[in-house]
């Protein structure tokens, strides 16, 4: 086990686009839950911002990069979205 | 453990599978061990193990009245009763008991006397997971699967062909709680759970149970039914958190647990008469097929789409219709185990040919734990 600092980069592993809403989610669904792959190596879940939730949108693979999600005044949530510029 | 050195003895499920409202979790354990110890011409003071998940293996133990030298409850998921009878079979080797008794019941669609599910909020699941809106199995399981698809080019259609090969196995079962037909179009064109599955790719909810009596092969020839040994055996534990599997085209845990009952048993891939591997999606069989060695990477998909596995294929899987067809009560494991043994008694609803040797694979939690249980009915 190490630790590190990341520098927010990586791509989009893997998700899945949830029609059956957590509780709290609702107005979100359907809604993609994702893991990203750090350019460091780590794999980490996600959800995905700023783009479309559709498989269309979320090319597995596509750049992405970190933007925070300031939730309440004690947590900010690590979100991802596409690095502008999207798929190559 | 040696092959062949214990075997079931008993083995039942409960009376009744599918919507039981009458019946509680631990009414659910008593009624399969009730059932599993008629099986066995046994009775509760006969008992001195007793092993269970998702239930305290204490309340099973006093519910029934016995008064166990041996308590296992090694709770990992669904395949925990894979683990228990993994470490039933080793303690009566170590004299720890002479008849262990192994129950499961879960009331999961009625959900009376039924526990929670779910990690709490200060789990690694709770702090780094479920704030993206990741809420049960459904939305976590299922997420490596798309990485899946995309490294071994599967398609869509072919992760629907598993739900339509296991209905046609639950086509033959008169205890299957969904037995007709269906197509690659029915589950394309069923409501959308969690992109890219679909209903009918998704296990059921139901209530039921199920248990299991071991003993030393030396004792098994004195029951009345055939005995069926175990031959090898294997577990393992790989991640708390679906988004930490270290391969999400492979289970760790599948690859290290079969590994293990397969070298035990002594056995190649294509001795195996019949396999059972634990359905809880769709995916589950072909991470499981490739991570048991039946095939290599990438290639079941293909295998179960060319027929390999339906009715009349050489390897037939899932033949009670699996959790995807047959039932689901949440840890599906025994179930798994009930249809190897009637598969090796030649009592199956889908009786597979002088079948000899069955592997029974489980997965617990979201790719969490995995074991393993090769049983035969030829002592080796």
């Amino acid at each position: 086990m190490e630790s590190f600092n990341a520098t927010g980069k990586g791509t989009l592993h893997s998700y899945v686009i949830n029609h059956r809403a957590a509780p709290g989610f609702e107005a979100d669904a359907p809604y993609a839950i994702a893991v990203v792959m750090l350019d460091e190596g780590v794999k980490m879940m996600t959800s995905m911002v700023n783009v479309e939730q559709t498989p269309e949108a979320l090319q597995l693979d596509m750049p992405v990069e970190v933007t925070f999600d300031p939730v309440s005044e004690a947590i900010s949530l690590p979100k991802f979205q596409p690095v502008s510029g999207g798929v190559k | 453990m040696k092959p062949g050195s214990v075997a079931i003895v008993g083995a039942a499920e409960t009376t009744e599978l599918g919507v039981i409202p009458g019946l509680s979790q631990i009414q659910l354990h008593a009624d399969a061990a009730l059932n599993a110890m008629k099986d066995a011409g046994l009775s509760p003071k006969d008992i001195d193990g007793v092993a269970t998940a998702g239930e305290s293996p204490v309340a099973v133990a006093h519910y029934l009245g016995i008064k166990p030298t041996y308590v296992d409850g090694t709770s990992v998921g669904g395949c925990s009763f894979m683990l228990h009878v993994r470490h039933a079979a080793a303690a009566i080797n170590e004299g720890l008991a002479d008849t262990i008794l192994v129950t499961h019941g879960e009331s999961g669609r009625s959900r009376v006397g039924a526990g929670r599910f779910g990690g709490s909020p200060a789990s690694l699941q709770g702090q780094f997971e479920a704030p993206y809106g990741a809420s049960g199995p459904p939305s976590m399981f299922t997420i490596p699967v798309l990485r899946y698809m995309k490294e071994f080019g599967v398609t869509e259609e072919q992760l629907a062909m598993v739900a339509v090969v296991q209905r046609e196995w639950a086509g033959l079962n008169p205890r299957a709680s969904f037995r007709d037909p269906i197509t690659v179009e029915d589950v394309l064109n069923s409501r959308m759970i969690a992109y890219p599955f679909h209903l009918l790719e998704c296990c059921l909810v139901t209530d039921g149970g199920g248990a299991l009596i071991l003993t030393s092969a030396d004792r098994a020839k004195d029951f009345p039914t055939k005995p069926v040994y175990i031959i090898g055996t294997g577990e393992s534990a790989e991640t708390p958190m679906i988004s930490q599997m270290y391969d999400f085209t492979s289970s760790t845990a599948f690859r290290i647990s079969g590994e293990k009952a397969f070298d035990e048993a002594g056995i190649k891939r294509s001795d195996v008469d019949h396999l059972m591997i634990y359905d809880a999606f769709a995916h589950l069989p072909l991470y499981g097929l490739e991570d048991l060695g039946f095939v290599k990477p990438g290639e079941a998909a293909q295998f179960i789409w060319d027929g390999n596995t339906r009715p009349g294929g050489k390897l037939p899987l899932n033949t009670n219709g699996g959790g995807l067809s047959f039932m689901h009560s949440g840890m599906y494991g025994m179930y798994a185990l009930q249809e190897s043994v009637k598969q090796m008694r030649g009592t199956a609803a889908a009786q597979v040919p002088n079948a000899k040797i069955s592997v029974s694979h489980g997965v617990g939690g979201m790719f969490a734990a995995a074991g393993t249980i090769i049983m035969s009915n030829e002592r080796p």
